[in-house]
């Protein structure tokens, strides 16, 4: 399922040049009754990273931060965070807070007393659980809200007391489940910003758990795709997006074109492929043999749209425009070429008016440069 | 044509009131309370200031030379402060109701708390368990407490072998250690087996409604178990304790056939006292006197209760 790009993934550069070790999961399995739930999974997350573990759901990714918390027990595996192995420390004994799915505040607490409950199982003076828990208040911006209850509180403001709560204690780690996943989405987008700037504000490590790319994009320094229990690729947002390594990841992330075809001309410095309806000329060389069968994904948006003819025979396709969805900032068209799979095209709307605009039916060509596309294998 | 105008009526019918069907059905139980429970209570208060005439009570209003008047006879209520003996039973009344009610809660608790753990398939299983004992008459399950604790009853035979006999004769529950019938430990242990089921439905009924996410944030912040247990399940069941507590404490108080069968000479209760002064005595006036302040001392808590339900309504839980 390895890329054929000879370009070293620059994930691995990135996560080199920090200190790695931080928390250590090391070839972890877990198996439920027969069923295998996280299949031999091994990260290394360094410190004050924010890393995703992105997915759809039933991948494991829950099961996988459970046990980071120390509610499941790895059927197999270590996990190291900071030099230490966590097997046998109970949860409560972990270095570890969690923010939880949908939160889970308590209810009959009010938000004062929601944030010290970690604080007091420590013991802490009071003086000191005062300071803290005013500090937190003041972070998440709920000072005039310590003594309401949870249910009287907007879907957002929950959102912070969670945070606070998981934050008060500064654990080293920071658990993340579905962090956004209870809000509406324009409140969504405004909070991912802000959680982000809170946590480096912090600067704890966090590992979150989300199946909505965009949250995983926006708030993440690195990713990690996983489909039934395994992890497909770990990179950061722009490597897994632009560079994915397997049909399943290209597939995942946004939206993609994929075009089945066989590798015709193999260079050092470019191939051709052949997919029947179309060539694709790649301007860079790949580890492949001639006459293998490859994939090439296309995303929509390195796609041009005209009724000119491109200059050929590579990197094009004519077709007519058999459906057409208007987002406002771009326009996705769908290209029925006279064969082979629908083309989908996105074009940003830069004028709010074009005479010529291209509408249903309208015969039109694609082209994309040499440097759009992605060689995959099977 | 028809439909659209009973649409355009219904409004105006709901505006006429009593006439509507939603009336009718929030009516109907109000008015058998009122004619069923309020009345009578009435009725009861109405005796309980009235004289004793030889054999039969004298009404409180009465035609005299063409003027209506009214006798109210207050000297019951001041004969029941004033009696050491109504006090002491009302006392007694209330002790054995809080120790049956506390006995039920340790007793309950844990049973209806692993209930509401165990696993969905067994949850009817069990709850079905704890109704079961309804199906038998109530009277019949006393009745056989009386042979089980009486001298050569098994139950009676396990307790001296076990040594639980001279526990409790040591914690002053019996005055011979090896007699258990007609003592308070059968009175309390009468009432506790009967009205166990009454703590353990309400209880089920919150604690299989917690959220188990709460205890797993609350051990993600450092609570223990047993931390988590106090913090987080038990204010969380808090409805659950107060309706049960008061399910098992009320009708305990005025409790007469337990008493009756399983107590004795030592645990004489309210409810005894009442039938004593309605059937031995014949004098209505005291007895309706008694059940009057009976009520009263019940709708006390009662009345607690649902202040702090409706207190926690408004605080949303």
């Amino acid at each position: 399922m390895a890329a054929l790009i000879d370009t070293p993934a620059p994930s691995v550069q990135a996560a080199g040049v920090r200190n790695p070790s931080f928390l250590q999961i090391q070839d972890v399995v877990k198996d439920f009754g027969g069923q295998r739930a996280v299949n031999h999974v091994s990260l290394d997350i360094a410190k004050g990273e924010i890393f995703a573990l992105l997915g759809s759901s039933g991948c494991g990714k829950t099961t996988l931060l459970r046990m980071l918390a120390g509610f499941e027990t790895p059927s197999s595996g270590r996990i190291v965070l900071d030099g230490q192995d966590l097997a046998g420390l109970p949860p409560y004994e972990r270095p570890i807070n969690m923010m939880f799915q949908s939160y889970a505040l308590f209810p009959h607490l009010s938000v004062w007393e929601n944030i010290a409950f970690g604080l007091k199982r420590d013991r802490l003076p009071r003086a000191e659980i005062d300071e803290r828990v005013a500090a937190m208040l003041k972070l998440v911006q709920l000072e005039a809200y310590a003594k309401r209850k949870p249910h009287q509180l907007s879907g957002g403001q929950q959102q912070r007391v969670a945070l606070a709560r998981s934050l008060a204690k500064r654990p080293q780690l920071l658990l993340l489940d579905e962090p956004l996943g209870a809000l509406d989405k324009k409140l969504r987008e405004e909070t991912q910003i802000e959680l982000v700037n809170i946590i480096e504000e912090v600067g704890v490590t966090c590992v979150m758990v989300t199946h909505d790319q965009e949250e995983a994009m926006t708030m993440a320094s690195r990713i990690a795709v996983m489909s039934e229990g395994r992890i497909l690729q770990v990179g950061e947002p722009g490597d897994i997006y632009e560079t994915p390594a397997s049909r399943f990841v290209a597939d995942f992330i946004g939206n993609v074109n994929l075009m089945d075809g066989t590798l015709v001309q193999d260079h050092p410095d470019h191939v051709v492929i052949d997919c029947g309806h179309c060539s694709h000329y790649v301007g860079h060389g790949i580890t492949g043999t001639e006459g293998m069968a490859v994939t090439v994904a296309v995303r929509p948006e390195k796609i041009r749209i005209s009724r000119e003819v491109p200059p050929g025979p590579h990197n094009r396709l004519q077709g007519t425009i058999k459906d057409l969805s208007y987002f406002g900032s771009f326009t996705v068209y769908h290209l029925q070429p006279a064969q082979g799979p629908v083309l989908k095209v996105s074009q940003s709307n830069t004028e709010r008016w074009r005479s010529e605009a291209l509408t249903w039916g309208d015969t039109a060509w694609a082209s994309w440069s040499d440097t759009a596309q992605v060689v995959l294998t099977q | 044509m028809k439909a659209p105008a009973a649409i355009a009526r219904s409004p105006q019918a709901d505006r006429r009131g009593w006439l509507s069907g939603r009336a009718a059905v929030i009516g109907i139980p109000y008015l058998w309370l009122l004619a069923f429970f309020l009345l009578p209570f009435f009725i009861v208060v109405k005796i309980s200031v009235s004289e004793m005439e030889t054999v039969s009570v004298k009404d409180i209003l009465s035609w005299s030379d063409g003027v209506l008047q009214l006798t109210v006879k207050l000297s019951n209520y001041a004969y029941i402060l004033a009696d050491e003996l109504y006090f002491s039973t009302y006392v007694a009344s209330l002790k054995y109701a809080a120790a049956t009610t506390v006995l039920c809660l340790f007793i309950g608790y844990p049973f209806a708390y692993f209930m509401a753990r165990s696993r969905a398939t067994v949850q009817p299983a069990l709850l079905m368990l704890v109704m079961l004992p309804f199906w038998t008459s109530f009277l019949l399950r006393v009745y056989a407490w009386k042979g089980l604790l009486s001298d050569g009853g098994w139950a009676a035979e396990l307790l001296v072998s076990t040594g639980v006999g001279d526990l409790l004769y040591a914690l002053g529950l019996l005055t011979v250690p090896d007699k258990f019938m007609h003592t308070p430990f059968s009175l309390v242990l009468g009432m506790t087996y009967t009205y166990l089921p009454f703590m353990i439905l309400p209880l089920y009924g919150t604690l299989s409604k917690l959220d188990l996410r709460l205890l797993e944030a609350a051990a993600d912040l450092g609570a223990t178990p047993w931390q988590a247990f106090w913090r987080i399940t038990v204010p969380m069941s808090r409805a659950g304790i107060i309706a049960g507590s008061m399910l098992v404490f009320i009708p305990c108080v005025g409790e007469f056939v337990i008493p009756e069968l399983l107590g004795g000479p030592q645990t004489l209760m309210i409810g005894r006292v009442l039938w004593d002064e309605f059937f031995s005595n014949n004098d209505w006036p005291m007895a309706s006197t008694l059940a009057v302040v009976m009520i009263l001392l019940i709708l006390v808590p009662l009345a607690l209760f649902h202040r702090y339900q409706a207190q926690a309504r408004e605080a949303g839980r």
